[in-house]
């Protein structure tokens, strides 16, 4: 991605955000998703908000301004709630954004906290009505005697206004939390998943959904794993898989049986013993996974490492790619601050041959599966000039630190990129840090 | 305990961190996350394994110290010149039976004090992350009931072994009392008085429970308690081995502090159980870590 003679270098382009050091709680970003398009790009915060980006149109024939994003809407998507029959409070916290393929003139998005999903639509008004005969222009009505004729109301330009609206709330199906939704490629049905269960909905439909996956045990005593991710294949309307705390994927297939608690296949890999600690269970669950857009493939990111998955291959990953091994010799410290917990995502480039996911010091890292390299990049406020080149950077895992390197115990570990996203069709990434959100383009020689 | 770790790893600080953790996690805003929850329980899991196996070997040292120095005594009585020989073959004997079979072991743990002579050299070097060859693993005490299992040999990869599994010696860390459980029922073990020094087995069902704050059948914190020793046994064989069962993870690990897996969802009433007075009567240091909370 990075090297000599015309590969690929990043540049900033826009950071969003507050910039002061000092993070309020709310404005910590939980989810970031690229619209099919890749024109609109929607963050969720842990406040509940949701903010959608639009890419400037004027700018898309300019390369090297076309990942120019403005702010395009900004709503509210959940409130705190508190559940009075178990005394819990319910967060606020947007855990994921999917959006819906465009079907008219108004864009579609799935928003979910911990236990309730909602259905917005984001629409444009640019005209407004004008020439009502029986009420003013401020909206008071007219004393009917006074009217003497009749006119035709007329819709006239006006400033864009951008309007969500909740559209469908589906609530009370999860007694865990949620982590994933995913929305089916027949564009009618989704599903969410929690710890222990995986339900389908249908869009149009909010006061049911069925159950697809159950593997909550009888003996709540006798628990050993929980569902940590789950995703619709991109084409097979089907086909989905979950992965789980124990490092394992299962793929299943909808029309096998109405409850998919047997799996069609079981993707794992053994574990080596000689990496064998107190933190093996916790390092080895999976906090991603993504299929491919072809389909044919599908990554996992566990604490450590990402994971490339061949759908025909059950017994291993066809291509590993450490994230940062570095951390394997700390994983004590780590499992004291909380930092071992940290789920970080993945994501694919638009034609699969690059994967991306987050570290720690605000490091995001790049593997390029055709190519057999990887790249290391920071986003931060130094490296924010318009158009500044992303230096790779590099850190010393032990021994002599040279120039320009970072040492292993320099690392800012509450400095964390979990969640990124590539564009669909473009080289243009979005990186969140912990209240930021950095859009960075290929350079464009 | 890999080498990879940069910090001295210390079990039983690994188990008041992860009993804190899960403390903190009753009060969190959002409820309890039930993934960190399981998550953390096998750090405690670990730990406890790496802990019980320290404390065994801790035990055996000094017993095989107090045993020398019982032979010592009794050689010094007689002429050693006549015994030279006789003292080289028992000693070659138990060594043997230390080395291998667990059942022989157990036998003679019953009837020689002499038997448990061997470097402690390779005790050190019990830990569960090691794949070392298990014949030599000397932490498993095993009751002389035992004897009536049909299995001869212990074969860790057999899955009648772990069938037959179903009484297993249960030595109290602290008061060092030995009892014995089969099918999880507690009942006291009636020969291995030589292993405890002739302590009496006063009640121990009660004082487990109350250790470990009473909330959950006794027989349940026993039983949980040789599951994991148990499960150290065949995780230290194997990590592949496919009959290794996990279903008493985490049940079996909760149990032990007083409050069911479901208990964490619960929240308020066991923690009030754990802190009754009687739990915090007799502890030991690490259990009453565990009961604090």
């Amino acid at each position: 991605i990075n090297g000599p003679g015309g590969d690929m270098q990043w540049c900033f382009s826009q950071v969003k955000g507050a910039i002061d050091d000092d993070v309020a709680e709310a404005d910590i970003i939980s989810t970031v998703e690229f619209n099919h398009t890749g024109e609109l790009l929607a963050t969720g915060d842990k406040g509940g908000r949701v903010v959608i980006f639009q890419q400037e149109i004027e700018n898309k024939s300019q390369p090297q301004f076309r990942s120019e994003y403005n702010v395009y809407s900004t709503f509210q998507s959940h409130e705190p709630e508190f559940d009075y029959l178990k005394s819990l409070e319910i967060e606020e916290k947007i855990n994921k954004i999917r959006w819906l393929p465009q079907k008219n003139a108004a864009q579609f998005l799935l928003s979910t906290n911990d236990k309730t999903i909602k259905l917005w639509k984001i629409s444009e008004r640019d005209k407004r009505p004008e020439g009502y005969n029986l009420k003013e222009e401020d909206g008071r009505y007219k004393d009917p005697n006074t009217i003497t004729s009749l006119r035709v109301p007329v819709l006239i330009p006006m400033d864009l206004m951008v309007e969500a609206s909740p559209r469908r709330v589906f609530a009370n199906a999860h007694t865990y939390h949620i982590n994933s939704i995913s929305v089916n490629s027949d564009n009618e049905t989704y599903l969410s998943a929690d710890d222990l269960r995986i339900n389908l909905w249908h869009l149009e439909i909010t006061d049911r959904s069925f159950n697809i996956v159950d593997i909550k045990p009888a003996n709540m005593e006798e628990l050993t794993e929980v569902i940590t991710a789950a995703e619709f294949h991109p084409h097979q309307c089907n086909t989905f898989v979950y992965s789980s705390s124990k490092g394992t994927i299962r793929l299943c297939d909808m029309r096998a049986s109405a409850l998919c608690d047997k799996h069609s296949k079981l993707f794992e890999e053994p574990e080596d013993p000689s990496n064998r600690s107190f933190f093996s269970e916790i390092i080895s669950s999976i906090s991603d996974v993504k299929f491919s857009h072809n389909g044919r493939y599908m990554m996992t990111r566990d604490y450590l490492s990402v994971k490339i998955w061949d759908l025909n291959m059950e017994n291993r990953p066809v291509e590993t790619y450490q994230v940062h091994e570095y951390l394997r010799s700390k994983l004590c410290s780590l499992y004291e601050n909380d930092c071992i917990f940290d789920k970080f995502e993945c994501c694919w480039n638009g034609n699969d041959s690059v994967v991306m996911t987050g570290s720690y010091n605000n490091f995001f890292r790049m593997f390029d599966r055709g190519h057999r390299r990887d790249v290391t990049l920071e986003a931060s406020r130094e490296n924010s000039k318009p158009m500044q080149v992303l230096k790779p950077r590099k850190v010393c895992a032990g021994g002599k630190r040279k120039k320009d390197e970072i040492s292993v115990d320099s690392l800012d570990f509450n400095k964390k990129i979990l969640h990124t996203a590539w564009h669909p069709q473009d080289n243009i990434i979005a990186v969140a840090t912990t209240n930021n959100l950095y859009i960075f383009q290929d350079k464009v020689n | 305990i890999t080498t990879n770790m940069e910090c001295a790893v210390d079990a039983q600080s690994l188990i008041s961190i992860s009993l804190m953790k899960i403390h903190n996690s009753r009060t969190q805003r959002g409820g309890i996350k039930l993934h960190k929850n399981l998550l953390v329980s096998y750090v405690l899991r670990n730990a406890r394994q790496v802990y019980i196996k320290e404390k065994y070997a801790e035990i055996y040292r000094m017993q095989q110290y107090e045993e020398v120095r019982t032979v010592c005594n009794e050689i010094q009585e007689l002429n050693p010149l006549d015994l030279d020989s006789e003292d080289a073959d028992d000693e070659d004997q138990a060594r043997a039976a230390c080395c291998g079979d667990e059942t022989s072991l157990c036998h003679r743990g019953a009837a020689q004090p002499a038997v448990h002579v061997r470097a402690p050299s390779t005790l050190l070097g019990c830990c569960p992350f090691e794949d070392s060859s298990k014949e030599s693993e000397p932490c498993e005490y095993r009751s002389c009931c035992m004897e009536a299992s049909p299995v001869s040999h212990f074969d860790p990869f057999s899955a009648d072994n772990i069938r037959h599994c179903n009484k297993t010696t249960v030595l109290d860390l602290d008061t060092h009392v030995v009892t014995t459980v089969e099918n999880g029922y507690l009942h006291q073990d009636c020969c291995c008085d030589a292993l405890q020094g002739g302590q009496g087995a006063q009640s121990p069902a009660k004082k487990r429970k109350g250790e470990f704050g009473g909330c959950v059948s006794e027989a349940e914190d026993v039983s949980d308690f040789t599951a994991a020793r148990k499960r150290a046994k065949r995780e230290d064989c194997s990590y592949s081995n496919p009959d290794y069962t996990e279903t008493s993870n985490i049940s079996n690990l909760i149990s032990i502090f007083g409050s069911g897996f479901s208990g964490l969802l619960s929240r308020q009433a066991d923690l009030e159980q754990i802190c009754s007075k009687q739990a915090l009567a007799g502890l030991g240091a690490w259990t009453r870590a565990i009961v604090a909370f």
